[in-house]
């Protein structure tokens, strides 16, 4: 893997009349509750450290006051940290003079709100504009980029509508084109999707990975909701009170959940759609009979297809060549709840 | 010994709270018109000269509507009320009312009147809207302004007329200045408050996309903090037109005039006629600037289609 894209480096920010004399607490173990008590100081992020790949999708999650948004707002630096290094592209962030950040914020990420913060006085078209105007683009060229995206997520025909005219869904398509427009090369959404009903989210996350399909961008997710994050994201970063307690693909989260904070996390998921059959083969030693299914094909799926070819077994196959088999039986296992985690197997990571 | 104390003690009693000797009472304020008095003499021609140009800007602007031909002063005044509103009621409304007070020839006092207004309401526009943006950046701003502004919507106006005709005698210049106390305080405070107002996911956004301060001012504080200011603006409007009668005993001359003469000669119709005319341009002036203001915010129209 190359340079990461983005990289935290022993981030912290504390709310407070003097944060920076509280960080010291914090290192020498000091909790969020006890911050709160002994010294009034609310610990929004405790020592995070992430890299985040270029052109994937990467969710950080967590439940309410987790310190999600604090996280996210550190990387366009819409938030100051405490202490630490927001190193995108090999430059520090926090170092960054106005004019330089107003740049990094024009051309290089762009955001998508919850409460889909559109302009309420611009029109949808105008709404769309709003980045690319801002960025100097000249007006002929500003009003095709905003057309192209107004009509890429589907809103053809709403330019002169104005936001409190549209649905939540469409107001949200509005806000994505608006971020897309710019051309950025990292995506910041604040739990972009989680203002909308499930039907229209499960409509947006489809919209959200089509487009991601074409454009690559590196996009940073933020949700509280363990199946969106499974759904699309490449990695998944778990917060628990400021600090991360997990990092990794949906598959180790899955199958190796940190703590009982994650394990309460997957407890509902549906596991036969996030685990492969790559997690529960058994390595080829010997040749078998059966359907041959990739490893990275959902168990989901692999029931289905084994279930259709009556047969109890299936090879697992890489890149064509056989590199294992599976049984029904060791499916059914996989998919099944775990029992919670002992306290050694806590201290993964 | 009395006069050595600040407190009189001979007179002290349960029923009487401790006062200040009788004759330190007088030193003090025999010293305070004193030294207003020194100032004025010292500096009231440099600061009437910086007042000669508005003097002199109002008297040219009131002979101006006065000498303009009624019909084309009719005209004028029904396309503004039109621009404003986009009611051709209220265009009619306002040509009938302009009728009637010529009619029953109150013409050129309330051309005064009209002209005192107007000036006025600009100035406090121009004054009142940047101390307003300004307020809204800063805590320690507003914290300064807003008891200032408290104490200038409060005091008795008569009483700042004393230290305002001390200092620039009797005229349009002094009542305009009067006008002007009374009549800013809305447009400051509504102005600070509109812009605190604006909502905070939308700033953010803007923050987000990276907007320089003045796009961040022009294309969403002010914006969206519109609906406020133009309530603002109104009631400033209200308010110098309130003050046009007390004003009228400094100089402003107009429709006050004649209604200070009916208080002091109880003359009832005179009175009662010159008080309908300031009715008459309130009410268009408030229905005028209220239609202005809500067309300013045709995005809060909700449902859909356009
Ligand atoms: N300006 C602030 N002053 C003080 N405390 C703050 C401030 N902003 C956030 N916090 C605290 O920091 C913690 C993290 O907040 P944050 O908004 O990042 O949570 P979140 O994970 O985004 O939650 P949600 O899912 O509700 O959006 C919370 O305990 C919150 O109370
Ligand atoms: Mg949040």
């Amino acid at each position: 893997m190359s340079e990461p894209k983005v990289q935290i480096k022993n981030l912290y920010k504390i709310f407070g009349r003097k944060p920076a004399s509280m960080v010291q607490h914090v290192e020498n173990g000091m909790s969020k509750p006890e911050l709160l008590d002994v010294h009034g100081h609310v610990l929004g992020l405790n020592n995070i450290n992430l890299d985040i790949p270029a052109r994937g999708i990467q969710v950080i999650m967590g439940l309410s006051g987790s310190g999600k948004s604090t996280l996210i707002r550190h990387i366009n630096r819409l938030i100051e940290p405490t202490a630490g290094e927001m190193i995108v592209d090999g430059e520090d962030v926090l170092q960054m003079s106005d004019t330089a950040l107003r740049d990094f914020r024009r051309f290089k990420a762009s955001m998508v709100f919850q409460k889909f913060a559109l302009m309420p006085h611009h029109t949808v078209i105008e709404n769309v504009r709003y980045g690319v105007d801002i960025q100097g683009v000249a007006e002929k060229e500003a009003a095709e980029r905003a057309q192209r995206w107004l009509e890429r997520v589907g809103l053809k025909g709403f330019e002169q509508h104005y936001p409190a005219q549209l649905s939540g869904g469409m107001q949200q398509r509005v806000g994505l084109a608006r971020a897309l427009a710019t051309d950025a090369e990292i995506l910041l959404m604040d739990e972009a999707f989680s203002a909308l009903d499930p039907l229209i989210r499960t409509d947006m996350q489809n919209v959200l990975l089509d487009l991601q399909e074409e454009l690559h961008k590196t996009i940073i997710f933020i949700t509280h909701d363990l199946d969106e994050a499974l759904r699309i994201g490449d990695n998944i970063a778990i917060l628990r009170d400021g600090k991360m307690v997990q990092s990794g693909n949906p598959q180790d989260i899955v199958l190796r959940p940190a703590d009982d904070y994650v394990t309460d996390f997957i407890q509902d998921i549906n596991r036969a759609r996030v685990l492969q059959v790559g997690t529960a083969m058994s390595p080829a030693t010997k040749k078998c009979d059966g359907p041959q299914i990739p490893h990275n094909t959902i168990i989901e799926e692999a029931l289905q297809t084994c279930v259709d070819s009556h047969s109890e077994t299936a090879t697992v196959t890489k890149a064509g060549k056989a590199v294992g088999s599976i049984t029904l039986d060791q499916m059914v296992r996989a998919i099944a709840r775990p029992e919670a985690v002992s306290a050694d197997d806590a201290n993964y990571r | 010994m009395a006069s050595d104390s600040i407190i009189d003690w001979s007179k002290l009693t349960w029923i009487d709270p401790p006062t200040m000797g009788r004759t330190e009472l007088r030193d003090v304020k025999k010293a305070i018109d004193g030294t207003f008095r020194d100032f004025t003499r010292a500096n009231g021609e440099w600061i009437e000269a910086i007042f000669d140009p508005l003097q002199s800007f109002l008297v040219w602007f009131e002979k101006l509507m006065i000498a303009t031909p009624w019909p084309l002063f009719l005209i004028v005044a029904a396309g503004l009320a039109y621009y404003g509103s986009r009611s051709w009621k209220l265009a009619l409304i306002t040509v009938a009312s302009f009728l009637f007070i010529g009619w029953l020839d109150m013409w050129e006092d309330t051309m005064a009147t009209v002209a005192m207004v107007s000036v006025s309401t600009m100035l406090c526009i121009a004054f009142g809207i940047p101390l307003g943006i300004w307020m809204s950046r800063s805590d320690r701003v507003q914290a300064i302004v807003v008891p200032i502004l408290d104490v200038m919507q409060t005091i008795p106006s008569f009483v700042y007329l004393i230290p305002v005709v001390m200092l620039l005698g009797i005229g349009k210049a002094p009542a305009l200045i009067a006008v002007m106390i009374y009549a800013i305080p809305p447009i400051v405070r509504l102005t600070n408050l509109g812009i605190r107002l604006v909502d905070k996911d939308t700033l953010e956004a803007a923050d987000a996309f990276g907007a320089s301060k003045r796009e961040r001012l022009w294309g969403v504080q002010i914006p969206l903090a519109l609906p406020n200011i133009f309530a603002g603006v109104n009631q400033t409007i209200m308010m110098a037109l309130a003050m046009v009668v007390i004003a009228a005993m400094i100089g402003a001359g107009g429709l006050g005039t004649p209604v200070l003469r009916a208080v002091n000669n109880q003359y009832l119709a005179l009175g009662v006629f010159n008080g309908l005319a300031i009715v008459a341009i309130a009410i268009i002036f408030d229905r005028v600037s209220q239609a202005f203001g809500k067309r300013l915010q045709k995005h809060r129209e909700g449902g859909h289609g356009v």
